[in-house]
């Protein structure tokens, strides 16, 4: 399929975006100017100024005296690349396949997408309209070849739409500017009499090559279509992506909810087809204002269920701020792994931890509690208590040990320990009773002590004796001394927990 | 007649329950607790699976006491397969523990909350989801409503579920199937051993739906429950036997 490019070219972006601001602007010449060897040069103007004969690199006193009531601003740097991505984010109603092309252009893949507007000239009648609106004045150019749309939207007098494989006859009539040269190529042609394309075209590539060199050729060519040119798009198209344009703007949440519906159900749709599950999924909302926002979801478990997935995205829908109007919907699938076997579930009975009903339900409940609040336990190659147990978020993993069985351990565990007032009579000995916020409890039966050392390796400290303490009413606790072997130490109590 | 009339009467409590919510497994289904004594409190004398048992705590050490109870029953539970969510507001549960009761705790999903109302909306999406062998929710409040909730999303997924109410004041009404309480008992050992025995409960059931209330002592010991008097009364025969 032969592709078509659209460039876009935006003459007076900055003034434009200022003019959109302030709105006084619109009807007086303004200019922006920059620092250049100490003095402020003129580098963007409105069609205003340009009309009183303001160029780019005048000197800013100059500008003053050629235009009188000049309203002039000082450019910041990357100010118009920032312009550009914003722009170019809007862009995507019209393509996927979207790049920013400094210092005051974009350039559009529109392979495929005229005819959703009825056709080339309908495609770029709306975009400029649409745009024009937003008070941008842009000047579009669609050709077969990236370079040939930038030099008949920057150039052509007429004829902004070159027909499939024109771009031999809509180039011969520019000036050699339209190829997008180097500013020392450009003073050599003139100064040869090269004034258009059309002059030097038909020359052989050898001699091209020996007089102006290698990138000369290369641009030509491209412009013809006779060299590759890519175009490296502002987001990295996402394989599985859908997207919903509505003719109207929309606003009440029951239509948002069967909109977002729909475009869900088509994503599954294809991605069952092609045997996949999607792992996460990001809902973008394009407002008739040029304001966007976003809605991202993740998932468990690879899934193709329309429903969940709404489920997911309806949990957010608080937050989706329509404003005047939502024109267009876009759902990416960045991240999809091939969904496994839904027969599996028919032999096994009662489902495992990674089974699909599981992880649909712990992915709602992760978008409501946080998904960090999920865990499960494994075993861990410690003896220090509290480590034993190791957290973590994954459900799928497997214990790579087993859970130690030879020791008992309180099911209640405090964390930390709490000092206890405890007295023991003899060393080494539990403690004949202690006393716990406030309530004293006398010890009959223990056993113990257990000595768990700290794990040098990891902290250094001593060690704690532990008990299995009973008291008079039969509450079982699990209390620790800690070391006193060095002078000066003296043995102090805590209550670990609590046995059942 | 007479028979008839008594006929009559088992139906009608037999339709009771169906109206309640409560549908038994089949025989053959219903999994072995080995509860014993306590199961005979119980309408058809089984420890009803897919029904709401609260239990109620006053202290952090019958806390544990539950803990370990409930641990014992999710055992048989948890047999078949299947994963078991534990919903808690501020949990204390040491995992290793478990293992004492026959649970691997890898196969225990913890949803720690950081807000308490969170924790019956956890709990109530838990019990609609039928894949999940039982729900255990750490909770302080549970008004009527809430548990009528939580009980009709049972009805649905035949989920059993557990709620454990610590530091619970006021005993409010509730529609749960029977509602528990687990206190420690001092353990038994041989007379003149030293040390402290098997876990050893006062487990009563305070209320239940269609069923006797009654207190039992019961024991943990070698991965399932013995219950003392049974002890007892075997332990003549057997003597016998030797002799």
């Amino acid at each position: 399929m032969p592709k078509r490019f659209v460039s876009i070219w935006f003459k007076y972006l900055l003034t434009d975006r200022e003019a959109i601001r302030l709105k006084s602007l619109r009807d007086v010449p303004v200019a922006f100017t920059e620092p250049d060897h100490g003095r402020m040069m003129v580098m963007a103007m409105n069609n205003h100024a340009e009309n009183c004969g303001v160029r780019p690199g005048m000197a800013a006193a100059d500008v003053r005296v050629i235009a009188p009531g000049i309203q002039l601003f000082e450019n910041k740097a990357g100010r118009n690349i920032k312009l550009l991505k914003g722009l170019a984010e809007w862009c995507l109603r019209y393509t996927p396949l979207v790049m920013v092309d400094p210092p005051d252009g974009l350039l559009l893949d529109v392979t495929g997408c005229t005819h959703l507007k009825g056709g080339e000239i309908e495609f770029l009648k709306d975009m400029v309209s649409r745009l024009k609106a937003l008070g941008y004045t842009i000047r579009p150019g669609m050709a077969d070849t990236i370079g040939c749309a930038w030099a008949v939207a920057r150039c052509a007098e007429s004829g902004l739409i070159v027909p499939p494989g024109g771009q031999r006859n809509a180039l011969m009539p520019l000036p050699p500017f339209s190829l997008r040269l180097s500013l020392d190529l450009l003073t050599k042609l003139r100064e040869l009499g090269f004034y258009q394309v059309g002059s030097f075209i038909h020359l052989p590539k050898s001699v091209l090559k020996r007089r102006f060199g290698g990138n000369m050729v290369l641009r030509l060519y491209q412009a013809l279509g006779q060299e590759a040119e890519f175009l490296l798009p502002l987001k990295e198209p996402v394989p599985y992506s859908e997207r919903v344009a509505l003719l109207e703007p929309i606003r009440t949440r029951e239509v948002i909810e069967t909109t977002v519906h729909a475009l869900i159900d088509t994503l599954c749709k294809r991605l069952y087809g092609e045997g996949l599950g999607l792992r996460s999924a990001v809902l973008t909302y394009l407002r008739i204002d040029g304001k966007s926002g976003q809605l991202s979801i993740g998932t468990n478990h690879p899934s193709q269920r329309t429903d969940h997935i709404f489920k997911l995205f309806a949990l957010q829908f608080d937050q989706v701020a329509p404003g005047l109007g939502i024109e267009l919907f876009i759902l990416d699938a960045p991240k999809t792994e091939s969904a496994s076997d839904k027969q599996n579930l028919l032999w096994n009975g009662k489902p495992a931890a990674d089974s699909e009903e599981v992880a649909e339900l712990l992915d709602n409940v992760g978008a409501r509690v946080g998904k960090d609040q999920i865990h499960r336990y494994l075993p861990q190659e410690h003896h220090w208590p509290e480590r034993v147990a190791g957290n973590t978020t994954d459900l799928t993993e497997k214990p790579e040990s087993d859970w130690p069985e030879d020791k008992i351990r309180p099911v209640q565990l405090l964390e930390p320990p709490e000092p206890i007032e405890a007295m023991a009579l003899t060393p080494d000995y539990a403690p004949r009773q202690f006393v716990y916020r406030n309530e004293r409890h006398i010890i009959v039966n223990a056993d113990g002590p257990e000595r768990i050392g700290e794990e040098w390796w990891i902290e250094d400290g001593g060690y704690r004796d532990y008990y299995v303490a009973e008291d008079e009413q039969g509450m079982r606790y699990w209390l620790f001394g800690t070391a006193a072997d060095q002078p000066g130490q003296t043995r102090r109590w805590f209550i670990h927990g609590y046995f059942p | 007649m007479n028979a008839t009339k008594q006929e009559m009467i088992e139906k009608l409590r037999r339709d009771l329950l169906d109206w309640e919510g409560f549908r038994p497994l089949a025989p053959e289904e219903q999994p072995f607790f080995g509860l014993g004594p306590i199961e005979q409190a119980f309408p058809n004398r089984v420890f009803p699976t897919g029904a709401l048992h609260e239990f109620i705590s006053t202290r952090p050490e019958f806390t544990a006491a539950i803990g370990g109870f409930i641990a014992g029953v999710l055992q048989t539970l948890l047999e078949k397969g299947g994963v078991c969510v534990w919903v808690s507001y501020t949990r204390r549960i040491y995992p290793p523990a478990l293992k004492r009761f026959g649970i691997s705790p890898d196969r225990i999903i913890f949803i720690d909350v950081a807000r308490e109302k969170d924790v019956l909306w956890v709990t109530e999406e838990a019990l609609k989801c039928s894949g999940i062998a039982a729900v255990i929710c750490e909770t302080r409040l549970l008004s009527f409503m809430e548990s009528r909730r939580l009980q009709l999303a049972i009805e649905q997924s035949r989920v059993t579920g557990f709620i454990l109410r610590k530091d619970a004041k006021i005993l409010n009404t509730t529609a749960c199937t029977a509602r528990w309480t687990v206190k420690p008992l001092r353990s038994r050992l041989r007379p003149g051993m030293p040390g402290v025995g098997y876990p050893r409960w006062q487990v009563e059931l305070l209320k239940v739906k269609n069923g006797q209330p009654g207190s039992w002592i019961l024991e943990w010991k070698n991965n399932s429950f013995l219950h003392p008097q049974q002890e007892q009364m075997v332990q003549p025969d057997t003597q016998r036997h030797y002799a």
